[in-house]
């Protein structure tokens, strides 16, 4: 078997030294999807900030394509090759649909690169090439959402991270957004993904994690934790 | 009779409705948990009940008596007191004397005072950390000071604002104990809380905002397996999902 591109080992983290996150293990193999599910403030995003260098473990260790990067910076984890979209999609309101892709390849140098990974990704997301001149803060929420995930693959990376795309979008956008997801997933990117949203993450993902209180209470294929009980519990707390 | 009846309380900011008509009672001596996903209008609501904010309609009655307008101490010295989400000790202060200001809105008696104090130090399980400047107590410390402090006021209700969140499982444990402690005092207690395995065990009833509107009130057991809470927290597919075992289970 392959050796995992991403593997996290015994994570503890949190914020000023006050740890959220407690011994937190998971893996995601090359090519796979993978999702972390559970409640609000269970320490989901605070576990995607620590992997990308936004937050740095208080303990244990986290191996990204064998190396340890558990001390390195964003810009550092991003040029080998992590890309994580954070939650609330944080585009540039008032830069255009292409320059806003254009800043998701900080990593690149060549404009004439730069110039055809755009194209690329504007063949891959056809709503974004409708709108390609327009500035981001006229786009729908769908649409900016979108754009935060095509910029966050500027930089071809070989672990995209995506932290609640879900979230502020109708139902049927939120459809739309897991089956964009799956296609980037096909395509060859490896994800990891965290979401509220149940059903929908698990439905498309791999493989799932189920956190609560900073603790993996359950793993395994995601319809399996679709059907056990504990999943509810973690969320509900009995 | 209820010791807070909550009653039709609409909480607009500009045109965002942050609570919309929610009306719940919390009885004498029990323990009642809020609860709601990020954005539900928990903390709104609280404030509107504590006097932080004034509710655009609707009122709120404390001991039978209408409390909707009154300033924070006001309700304070009534008998209702909150604790803050955001830990706000006096840090140059001893954690002892933090305790010994809250002690001292209901008497100006220093020998009673100092008595209250040190029993609020003690049920709070603060006996060690008395003589620390409050700035030096870990997280978990400081919400049990939080908690101490706003004891020694002498509450008939108590209410907590997310009182474990940021705390090790360990920690949630020591101020479950705490709080069922104090419920045996005599106190009754609201409280608002993220963290479920804290507070559904120990409640005797749940109120569940969601979008600013009540979802539901109920027991912790039937809360757990409502369809709308399960909507609210897991997303509607789960809840569809979940109903359809259910039934299959019934009926198998």
């Amino acid at each position: 078997m392959a050796d995992p591109i991403l593997k996290v080992d015994d994570l503890y983290t949190g914020y000023d030294g006050i740890p959220v996150v407690f011994g937190v293990s998971l893996e995601v193999m090359p090519g796979e999807l993978v999702a972390i599910v559970g409640a609000n403030g269970a320490g989901k995003t605070t576990i995607m900030r620590t992997i990308s260098g936004l937050a740095h473990p208080l303990k244990g260790q986290i191996l990204f394509d064998g190396t340890d990067i558990s001390r390195l910076a964003a810009h550092q984890t991003l040029k080998l090759g992590i890309s994580y979209v954070p939650e609330g999609r944080r585009i540039f309101a008032k830069l255009s649909v292409e320059k806003n892709l254009a800043l998701g390849s900080y990593t690149e140098n060549s404009k004439v690169e730069i110039h055809r990974r755009i194209e690329e990704l504007l063949e891959i997301f056809p709503v974004l090439r409708a709108r390609a001149k327009q500035v981001g803060e006229t786009l729908s929420g769908g649409e900016q959402q979108q754009l935060a995930i095509a910029r966050g693959l500027m930089s071809r990376p070989k672990l995209l991270m995506l932290d609640e795309m879900s979230l502020g979008l109708m139902p049927s956008m939120v459809e739309k957004m897991m089956e964009t997801i799956t296609a980037v997933n096909r395509a060859g990117t490896t994800i990891l993904l965290v979401e509220q949203m149940v059903q929908e993450a698990l439905e498309i993902a791999h493989r799932g994690y189920v956190i609560q209180t900073g603790k993996i209470v359950q793993s395994g294929a995601g319809s399996e934790l679709l059907d056990s009980e504990e999943i509810r519990k973690a969320y509900m707390g009995m | 009779m209820a010791l807070l009846d909550v009653r039709d309380v609409t909480m607009k900011f500009g045109e965002l409705v942050a609570n919309d008509r929610v009306s719940f009672t919390v009885e004498s001596g029990a323990i009642v948990g809020l609860i709601g996903p990020n954005g539900a209008g928990k903390t709104t609501l609280f404030n509107c009940i504590t006097g932080f904010l004034k509710p655009t309609n609707g009122s709120i009655h404390f001991d039978g008596a209408n409390v909707t307008g009154l300033t924070t101490y006001q309700i304070a010295r009534l008998g209702a007191v909150r604790t803050f989400q955001v830990v706000r000790p006096l840090k140059e202060m001893t954690v002892f004397d933090n305790v010994l200001v809250g002690a001292f809105l209901k008497t100006s008696d220093n020998r009673e005072a100092f008595a209250r104090a040190a029993e609020c130090i003690r049920l709070c399980s603060l006996e060690p950390l008395q003589e620390k400047p409050a700035g030096e107590l870990s997280i978990g410390g400081k919400k049990r000071l939080e908690l101490a402090r706003a004891l020694a006021t002498r509450p008939r209700l108590l209410m907590l604002d997310e009182v474990m969140a940021g705390l090790t499982s360990t920690e949630v444990k020591a101020s479950v104990e705490v709080i069922l402690r104090l419920r045996e005092s005599g106190i009754t207690l609201m409280i608002v809380e993220h963290v479920m395995e804290g507070i559904m065990p120990i409640a005797d009833k749940i109120v569940v905002l969601d979008g600013g509107v009540k979802i539901a009130e109920d027991t912790p057991g039937r809360i757990a397996n409502d369809e709308r809470v399960i909507e609210a927290y897991l997303g509607a597919k789960y809840a569809q999902r979940y109903k359809q075992r259910k039934e299959g289970e019934a009926l198998g």
